[in-house]
């Protein structure tokens, strides 16, 4: 089984949940940029949370699948249909054969998720499918895709087996079929204007106490220099007390770096695994997929919790995610 | 932030987010503070803390990367504060010493004049202070594979190029402020280039990944055009 590219997209990449254990070798982590649409797909077409599906940028490519299979789009609503018709979101659909999915007009955040039962299967490198843009490495050739490529498709798991055999079941000539009910989407808490919560970062006391307040009261916009590696922000200038070298070390998915122009940069999928700059805050994890729906363009708050807060926050949604997949699994 | 003594050293822990602990030795580069965290990354690679996913080792820091559902910041913070009190140093004999041949000056080391006359010194002057030193492998970072080398004498150091370039070639040797380092991969940069190796620093098929690791000891082999392509043909 395969899925063929017809058309390329704007920025469509092989994604996982990145590329873990390596970054004491400098390897970037990449990974999908909404870690919860893909782990939500996956459920819903019976994969492992971690099988690699495609994540899908705003202008979505046209692809065509050579068999019957079970699919599910997740995260930005940019307008997917199948043979024309819109295919419903966070829920598994049933394909036929032959089909066509392509994308139209985005309506709602920057990347969509797309599942397939069996998971792309693309070669693992160093432990994960994701491609690695800055490195050129792993995913589909180290690459976004273009017209004609196949990416090949793993075994689809039993329950994907049973629901693609009950989904066919109940069609004529129809391309596509779903279930009634939907799975996930309000746990995404996306938002148009978003207040993104952070845990003040190892430099936030570096700050004067007036760019301190500033970043956790104005509004920021998301700059066009963004991409997989950062979110540039444009906005007020953030000051420090007085300037100071800081040596190279770790940063991580949702470090909130300050360069020298004062202007903050969210460190996101392709981060280098170090950097230099003064970190003011880091953006808790239960938040990061909202952000990486944001085009550039869109505004952004940022507002302090604790530590302990963004643990339970974290711990809640991970208990969610699991109660999701045991009821998936019994519908 | 907590303030505790691990293996005879006081440091430094703080949280990196959800599940990242960072610990600081220090805030400035030197070798005792290095062999401590390499020391303290060999101790972690021999005897995993539970739920611990991976480490970035780095100028004064280590920070260490956890599945929150195994463990949590305290727990580890407990788990480091038992460490043995003589936590083994890792010392400089006991890394071995790699030597990276390269080819200096001319297309593969377009900035080499410029360093050069920084100094009024003439490029053989820079050849010879760039290979006659032993570095340090502090960190690698940046890009897969790129080692921040540290060591360098001062009579070369030279700040970055004011506008990065677009593109560098793999195996570009080059030189920031008081450090130097190998660009493995093509990328952009704004380091001043004196040469390039025809070695391949970062093996992606390969365990580990990477030609050069934190704490090695590298040394560079000035080469000719000739043996350059003789040994990039070898490597491919």
């Amino acid at each position: 089984m395969s899925l063929r590219v017809l058309r390329a997209g704007m920025l469509t990449t092989v994604q996982d949940l990145g590329r873990t254990g390596f970054q004491q070798y400098g390897v970037i982590v990449s990974g999908v940029m909404d870690s919860l649409s893909l782990r939500i797909a996956n459920l819903l077409v019976g994969n492992p949370q971690q099988a690699a599906g495609l994540e899908i940028t705003l202008m979505g490519p046209t692809l065509l699948f050579e068999q019957d299979t079970l699919i599910a789009i997740t995260g930005a609503d940019l307008s997917p249909r199948i043979n024309q018709q819109l295919v419903p979101a966070w829920r598994p659909v049933w394909v036929r054969a032959g089909s066509q999915l392509d994308f139209g007009a985005p309506r709602f955040g920057c990347r969509a998720c797309l599942s397939i039962a069996g998971g792309i299967d693309v070669p693992l490198v160093m432990n994960s499918r994701s491609t690695c843009l800055p490195a050129q490495l792993g995913g589909y050739r180290g690459r976004s895709l273009l017209m004609d490529d196949s990416l090949p498709v793993g075994s689809a798991s039993p329950q994907a087996i049973q629901r693609i055999r009950h989904l066919a079941k109940a069609v004529s000539d129809q391309s596509m079929s779903s279930v009634t009910w939907l799975a996930g989407m309000d746990l995404a808490n996306y938002a148009k204007e978003p207040t993104i919560r952070v845990i003040p970062g190892s430099q936030y006391d570096w700050f004067t106490a007036a760019s301190q307040k500033t970043f956790l009261s104005e509004t920021f916009c998301i700059s066009p220099q963004s991409d997989r590696m950062g979110f540039r922000l444009s906005g007020p200038v953030l000051q420090q007390q007085k300037p100071r070298e800081l040596l190279s070390e770790a940063v991580t998915f949702g470090t909130i770096q300050v360069p020298a122009d004062g202007h903050p940069i969210i460190l996101m999928a392709d981060r280098p695994t170090t950097g230099g700059y003064a970190k003011i805050a880091q953006v808790i994890a239960v938040d990061l997929p909202v952000l990486a729906q944001m085009k550039p363009g869109s505004k952004v708050r940022f507002q302090a919790i604790t530590l302990e807060a963004a643990r339970q926050e974290f711990r809640s949604r991970e208990v969610q995610i699991d109660r999701l997949r045991c009821g998936i699994a019994l519908n | 932030m907590v303030n505790l003594d691990l293996g005879g050293a006081s440091v430094e822990i703080f949280p990196l987010g959800e599940s990242g602990l960072v610990v600081r030795f220090g805030e400035t580069i030197n070798l005792t503070v290095h062999h401590r965290i390499c020391g303290l990354a060999a101790y972690l690679t021999e005897f995993p803390l539970p739920g611990v996913i991976e480490f970035v080792p780095a100028y004064t820091t280590l920070t260490i990367y956890y599945d929150l559902w195994k463990t949590s910041f305290e727990v580890l913070a407990e788990g480091l504060k038992s460490l043995p009190l003589n936590l083994p140093e890792a010392r400089a004999a006991d890394r071995p010493l790699i030597e990276i041949p390269v080819c200096y000056g001319g297309e593969f080391g377009p900035d080499l004049e410029y360093v050069a006359q920084q100094y009024s010194l003439t490029t053989d002057d820079v050849i010879e202070i760039h290979s006659s030193v032993t570095y340090r492998v502090y960190l690698i970072g940046f890009a897969p594979g790129f080692p921040y080398l540290g060591g360098m004498s001062t009579r070369i150091a030279t700040p970055r190029r004011e506008s990065p370039r677009l593109s560098i070639p793999a195996g570009s040797v080059g030189i920031a402020g008081e450090q130097t380092g190998v660009y493995p991969l093509e990328t952009p940069g704004g380091w001043q280039l004196i040469g390039c190796t025809p070695w391949k620093l970062f093996l992606p098929e390969q365990t580990p990944p990477t030609r050069l690791t934190v704490g090695d000891q590298v040394r560079f082999r000035p080469i000719t055009h000739e043996t350059f392509i003789q040994l990039r043909n070898d490597s491919q």
